[in-house]
């Protein structure tokens, strides 16, 4: 079937006036100005909502989490939903329609679209507030609430925990050296026929199994894809993670991670049931001349990785000349996940720096002190349109590397507001902290 | 820093322990709280696990964490929202500078009152409702009724700590006033006369959380507008929990409507006299409350013409409801706007300096906002096959503050005399047998999923529980 004749239906998501209490949280909420009222109702507007879900957990009545199925070329504008005392009752679709994502598609992402989509455009399963579910989200504030203009259309909640995927493990490796004290674990996902469509910078959440001490069942948790989107094996349905045992608590005291131990002790041919994928923001450029600073400690390299993978697969088939350029920081030279592959990419290709902070005979740095030691190329990089900036890792590091861009821009006598309100403002730096 | 350190004594995310002065001072007004807590907060309800909803970061995604909790458990603290950093003055004289991190000398006097006066409805209306947990009509409402005490009891500290932080010795001293004010007290009473009000019933708090917290929906958003940034940022983490407390009111009023007209229906009667034998409460009743409470609330905006009110603005200490929204000039000094005045006898429009009635802008637009609230009630009587339809009374009618309080207006805006007032009153205000009756309705239901007679079940449960969940457990 091709593209044109092909009927498309998407979740349009409303807010029922019969419960709406007209309070303006949502409208708060919504970091993207998609909701908006008149003296009669609060609407979503269906060409700009992109589903993330962040104003599910501030409405104090339930009014806002409804999703109703309409032809994708004709959800509800928001004058007509301005006027309803009710929601209106779902429309007969027809059958051979194919489900999209809900919002979000404006035009020129057409094309975005179709190269994040599987053949039959996949399937969305019912939204509904990931935070229930899932712990520990990374929070993402600090920079852009919008991705990249030329970013690839994401997919997001296909998989939710009414309708849990399965994927089956493919493998599971020990990255970090066998002497160092973090046990770190490569992990590859395989959905063989699943449609699970992922970008770089998106991640799953997975649900260990078993009961809590109050017998319920665990909360999933997220974790960063660690693999471009065309896989971790090149046109294979997988996908890879980097996943950290945990071991001690916040305060240090000795505690054995529930999701981490689950996931690091996996053997190949398991089954683990994840939801997702997650984040509609923290994605790359998808262009050519596009340059990335990114910046993470420990785990917080798994988008990384993916990006850079991305970028080197790209420029194997010469579409792609944009600049790397990589600070990334760890305790000892023993504990970077990927030190070899990593050690192993071309100079001309990435500039990479790492900060060791516990490397014996070394004085201890940190990522910011890098930063600030490489001013000049940073500083090119900042001042170069195509540059976007990508921060993930413990949630530290925000301060300490927003300190070190601001320092380096100053000096050379800009304006780091300016400069800093450029970048939120087009999608060009991102912050992934927990 | 987004996430919130529970970690602390003081929970908060504003890094309190690098300020020892004040963290100091905060450990010196945290047992005075919680003794007021004990003496005033919610009676006889110290055991009780109650299915709370604490934030765990001011991010939309830690938002919402519920567990049930005991209340004297409940971690209040200090949150506000993350600073953009890139907020300019959008109002005012000083339209275009950086907003404020710290108050300007000239200016802190001003917004030390601000912030009092905002500080002091908080405490009020956890002691107006003190005696409410003994007489609630489910464990889903006591649940709510106990959420919405904590929250103010928050928000209280959400000031406490701006005082704290930012106006020295002055500003301790008054932290601790509000603490020693009592609601209705003779000797120290509440800042705001309708904070001295008695709530003395369920049907008085939910018209209370409908129209008095809807009035703190438009007087944080006012200070969310702020040049002030954190008092800014403080009332906009506010604003999000003000928002169940409206739920708590609009969907409880509607309930008792809904309860009503099912009872009007089968007893097929609109007599308030059979109704009322029936255990339900009269539409006739509902509508005395509604008179009383907003004509009351309508009052907390203050006086209709006021210096003050334009001196706050100018100097970008409060903004309008929606200030950034609207696409005037932000300066106002050549607009005009109307307000209501007795002219020859009769109530007449007279335009007046816009800026000296910023009062009346903001009680306009909460009026608007009321208005679109009761006609929600009103559909529930229209589902129902019933002609009788709740209205808001006049804006003049009943009011104690302002060029309003020297005449007496009918609801519907007919000026009176002072003996037609006194002969009508008992049809529009609730007379001793209005709350006596009402009172005798009260008792406490406590088995989950059960509900009084005089109100119904909700359409959907807290946080998507079933409505027969167990919200809170006596032990």
């Amino acid at each position: 079937m091709s593209e044109s004749t092909q009927i498309e239906v998407m979740k349009q998501h409303l807010i029922d006036p019969e419960i709406c209490i007209r309070c303006n949280s949502c409208e708060e909420a919504c970091p993207i100005d998609a909701i908006t009222h008149d003296a009669n109702n609060y609407v979503v507007k269906p060409d700009v909502c992109m589903a993330c879900q962040a104003c599910l957990p501030v409405c104090p009545t339930g009014a806002i989490d409804n999703w109703i199925r309409v032809l994708a070329q004709e959800p509800y504008p928001i004058d007509e939903q301005f006027e309803w005392m009710s929601l209106p009752v779902e429309k007969t679709l027809p059958e051979n329609a194919v489900e999209i994502p809900t919002g979000g598609r404006r035009e020129g992402e057409q094309e975005a679209l179709a190269a994040a989509s599987t053949p039959d455009g996949g399937v969305v399963g019912e939204l509904k507030p990931g935070d229930e579910l899932i712990e520990g989200q990374p929070a993402t504030t600090a920079g852009s609430s919008v991705p990249p203009w030329s970013a690839a259309h994401p997919y997001v909640n296909l998989y939710t925990h009414k309708n849990v995927a399965e994927a089956t493990v493919a493998g599971n490796y020990r990255i970090s050296a066998d002497n160092a004290e973090s046990d770190i674990h490569h992990i590859v996902l395989d959905f063989e026929s699943l449609p699970f469509p992922v970008l770089e910078g998106q991640s799953i959440a997975v649900f260990p199994p078993g009961l809590d001490a109050r017998g319920r069942p665990y909360y999933a948790r997220q974790y960063s894809i660690a693999s471009p989107r065309d896989g971790e094996r090149p046109g294979y349905n997988n996908l890879s993670l980097t996943v950290k045992r945990v071991t001690s608590d916040y305060d240090g005291n000795p505690v054995a991670g529930v999701c981490s131990s689950y996931l690091c002790d996996l053997r190949r041919g398991d089954k683990v049931r994840v939801i997702g994928p997650l984040g509609a923001t923290f994605l790359m450029p998808n262009l050519d001349r596009a340059n990335l600073l990114m910046i993470c400690t420990g785990t917080g390299a798994a988008p990384m990785r993916a990006m850079t993978e991305r970028c080197r697969r790209l420029t194997k088939r010469s579409e792609f000349q944009g600049r790397l350029m990589l600070f990334f920081g760890a305790r000892t030279q023993h504990e970077l996940p990927y030190f070899g592959p990593l050690m192993g990419l071309p100079k001309g290709f990435i500039d990479i720096n790492l900060a060791l902070s516990r490397e014996p005979d070394h004085p201890k740095r940190h990522v910011q002190d890098l930063i600030v030691e490489r001013a000049s190329d940073v500083l090119t990089l900042l001042q170069d349109p195509n540059t976007h900036i990508y921060v993930c890792g413990l949630k530290g590091m925000e301060h300490g590397t927003l300190a070190a861009m601001k320092n380096i821009v100053e000096a050379s006598g800009q304006s780091w507001q300016e400069l800093s309100a450029g970048l939120r403002e087009q999608g060009r730096m991102h912050f992934e902290t927990y | 820093m987004t996430g919130i350190d529970y970690s602390q004594k003081i929970p908060n995310n504003v890094n309190l322990s690098e300020d020892r002065a004040l963290q100091r001072a905060l450990e010196h007004w945290q047992p005075n709280y919680l003794n007021w807590w004990q003496s005033m907060g919610p009676d006889g309800s110290h055991g009780f696990d109650v299915y709370l909803r604490t934030a765990t970061s001011v991010n939309p995604d830690g938002w919402a964490h519920f567990d049930h909790v005991k209340m004297p458990d409940y971690r209040w603290g200090i949150f506000l929202t993350p600073q953009d950093g890139q907020r300019k003055m959008h109002f005012g004289e000083n339209k275009g500078k950086d907003v404020w991190q710290d108050a300007p000398g000239e200016y802190r006097a001003n917004l030390r009152r601000i912030i009092v006066t905002q500080g002091d409805t908080e405490p009020a209306s956890v002691e107006q409702q003190r005696h409410l947990g003994l007489t609630a009509p489910s464990l889903y409402d006591l649940r709510n009724l106990f959420q919405v005490n904590v929250e103010e009891g928050r928000h209280l500290w959400a000031m406490a700590y701006l005082l704290h932080r930012y106006f020295g010795r002055d500003g301790r001293e008054e932290a601790d006033a509000l603490l020693q004010r009592n609601s209705g007290s003779e000797d120290s009473p509440r800042i705001l006369g309708a904070f001295n009000e008695k709530t003395p019933d369920w049907l008085a708090f939910y018209m209370f959380t409908y129209f008095t917290d809807r009035d703190g929906k438009f007087q944080l958003s006012a200070l969310t507008e702020s040049c002030f940034d954190p008092l800014a940022r403080t009332t906009r983490f506010m604003l999000t929990e003000e928002a169940h407390h409206m739920f708590v009111g609009e969907s409880g009023v509607s309930r008792v409507v809904q309860r009503t007209a099912e009872m009007m229906n089968e007893l097929k009667t609109d007599d308030p006299a059979v109704l009322r034998k029936a255990g339900v409460i009269d539409l006739p009743t509902i509508q005395r409350y509604l008179n009383f409470h907003f004509s009351v609330t309508i009052d907390l905006f203050g006086a209709d013409e006021s210096s003050n009110a334009a001196t706050y603005y100018s100097a970008g200490l409060k903004g309008r409801y929606e200030e950034s929204k609207r696409t005037d000039d932000h300066q106002l000094k050549n607009d005009t706007y109307r307000v209501l005045k007795v002219i020859d006898g009769q109530l007449r429009e007279v335009e007046v300096p816009m800026l000296n009635a910023l009062n009346e802008v903001l009680r306009d637009d909460f009026i608007k906002d009321s208005v679109g609230g009761v006609s929600r009630w009103n559909r529930v009587l229209e589902k129902h096959g019933i002609d009788f339809r709740l209205i808001t009374p006049h804006k003049a009618f009943n009011r104690k503050i302002g060029s309003l309080s020297e005449i007496r207006v009918s609801p519907d805006g007919h000026l009176l005399t002072e003996e037609q007032w006194r002969v009508h009153q008992d049809e529009w205000l609730p007379t001793a047998e209005d709350r006596a009756f009402v009172a005798s309705l009260m008792g406490r239901v406590a088995e989950p999923g059960k509900f009084a007679n005089w109100i119904a079940p909700p359409v959907i449960g807290i946080n998507r529980q079933p409505v027969d969940f167990e919200y809170v457990r006596f032990n």
